[in-house]
């Protein structure tokens, strides 16, 4: 199958690598990058496991063409955190308990991040349509909500 | 996924002569949201993907007064529904484009594609329909212009031969008096497939009807105007017992299968709801 040769910032490094003309890029990611952080959950643009910011806009990275990425930036849950420290969310995530088995958490991590770039101050309602492309069987949600929710306030006063 | 190769056409005389040399299993690839994963779990046979969100045309949403609304094919719906005329004088567009699918899929997800895809059930459809909507087509012998309404076939089929693609899609510029709107039934809140579609689009002058229009989805083989429904309002002035007739129309209108998302009689009975609902919208947005 060939090759073809991609060039991409992600998280804010070029990066120059190879992949299959045929690889989504979910599957570039986590095959040819070694970035495992975004999960294959349906694998058809549902679950939102695999959300990751493609030009400053959210995208489920199981429904874009490697190929596509070509020239666009990217930012992936790896990139969240800075080298000494969790990004808000995190943090906020970690202490409402917003996850227990964690699959669903980078792709709501980057989904809630999305939200928050574009609207620092949403209401619940706003965050609940927001998220409603991410699924969880664990958390039943609200801790998702209050995290996000809390995530906003720390980021606000901090600013 | 299987084998195929990708290309990123930037005019759309490319995008043509990709398409025309990739043969009958060349794709035309807008948001992907709907053709990847059909592409994967191999419902379509793809050996070529033809990239066009790099083609100026097919990007952007623009207005005028004068010429109307064009709607570049492989716009992001974000785009659509947050572009500042669509909200202003196309509502039922928005009401429809901001729910499909989530967050990340109107992040790529477009009304050509949504077009393209010609699914019974496509949300932004019927709302096209119902506002006629006009979809300019590309490919090897020229340009020409499809309404919306005559562009589906059957389920997952279209107008579009062998090498076209759709560029945008162009709605008249928008008349006081006139109004559109658009709804859905699902079972819950927000990313589902409608049981029901409809949408809804009224012209009144002094109070009574000029002009209706009302397209249903998920209850034929594709998308459906009900011109009964026009025939009922038009010249006629809005009461109650006028639009429970145009509901009745509606729910005749209907055709549907019985499938996991809902049964012959609850969709002929949707039909008429959403009919009723929508015009309400529709004739309180054209007095407004």
């Amino acid at each position: 199958m060939a090759k073809i040769v991609l060039n991409t910032i992600i998280n804010g490094e070029n990066r120059e690598f190879l992949a299959d003309e045929r690889d989504s890029l979910l599957e570039a990611l986590r095959e040819r990058l070694g970035l495992m952080g975004a999960k294959e959950g349906c694998n058809n643009g549902n679950c939102g496991a695999c959300a990751v910011i493609m030009d400053g806009r959210l995208v489920n990275s199981c429904c874009v063409m490697a190929a596509e990425i070509e020239g666009a930036e990217l930012n992936t849950i790896e990139g969240l955190a800075d080298a000494d420290s969790l990004h808000p969310l995190q943090e906020a995530f970690l202490e409402n308990a917003a996850l227990q088995c964690g699959i669903c958490t980078p792709g709501f991590l980057m989904a809630s991040k999305a939200l928050l770039d574009e609207n620092p101050d949403p209401s619940e309602e706003e965050i609940r349509w927001w998220l409603a492309g991410n699924l969880c069987r664990c958390t039943g949600y609200d801790k998702i909500i209050r995290a996000v929710q809390d995530s906003a306030q720390r980021i606000n006063s901090s600013s | 996924m299987q084998s195929l190769t990708y290309q990123r056409a930037t005019s759309i005389g490319e995008a043509v002569s990709l398409l025309q040399n990739g043969g009958d299993t060349a794709r035309v690839l807008a948001g992907g949201t709907d053709l990847i994963v059909q592409a994967r779990e191999r419902k379509r046979d793809v050996s070529l993907l033809v990239d066009v969100k790099h083609i100026p045309e097919l990007i952007g949403v623009s207005y005028s007064p004068d010429t109307g609304l064009v709607i570049g094919a492989a716009t992001p719906l974000y785009q659509v529904y947050g572009n500042k005329d669509v909200k202003e004088h196309y509502p039922s567009i928005v009401e429809a484009s901001s729910v499909i699918g989530g967050t990340a899929i109107q992040g790529r997800a477009s009304l050509g594609g949504n077009l393209c895809n010609s699914s019974p059930a496509g949300d932004s459809l019927t709302a096209m329909m119902a506002i006629n909507a006009i979809a300019h087509i590309a490919g090897p012998q020229g340009e020409r212009d499809v309404p919306v309404e005559d562009f589906f076939t059957g389920p997952g089929r279209n107008v579009l031969e062998a090498g076209e693609f759709v560029v945008n899609i162009h709605i008249a510029p928008h008349q006081s008096g006139t109004g559109g709107a658009w709804q859905r039934f699902i079972p819950r809140n927000e990313m589902d497939i409608a049981v029901v579609n409809c949408g809804t689009y009224l012209a009144l002058e002094n109070g009574s009807v000029t002009n209706a229009r009302v397209a249903l989805g998920a209850v034929a083989a594709t998308p459906i105007m009900v011109p009964a429904i026009s025939e009922i309002l038009i010249g006629q002035a809005l009461n109650d017992e006028i639009i429970d007739m145009a509901a009745d129309a509606a729910s005749e209108a209907a055709t549907p299968i019985e499938d996991m998302r809902g049964s012959v009689k609850q969709r002929k009975h949707l039909a008429g709801v959403l009919t009723k609902r929508t015009l309400a919208i529709a004739a309180e947005r054209a007095q407004s």
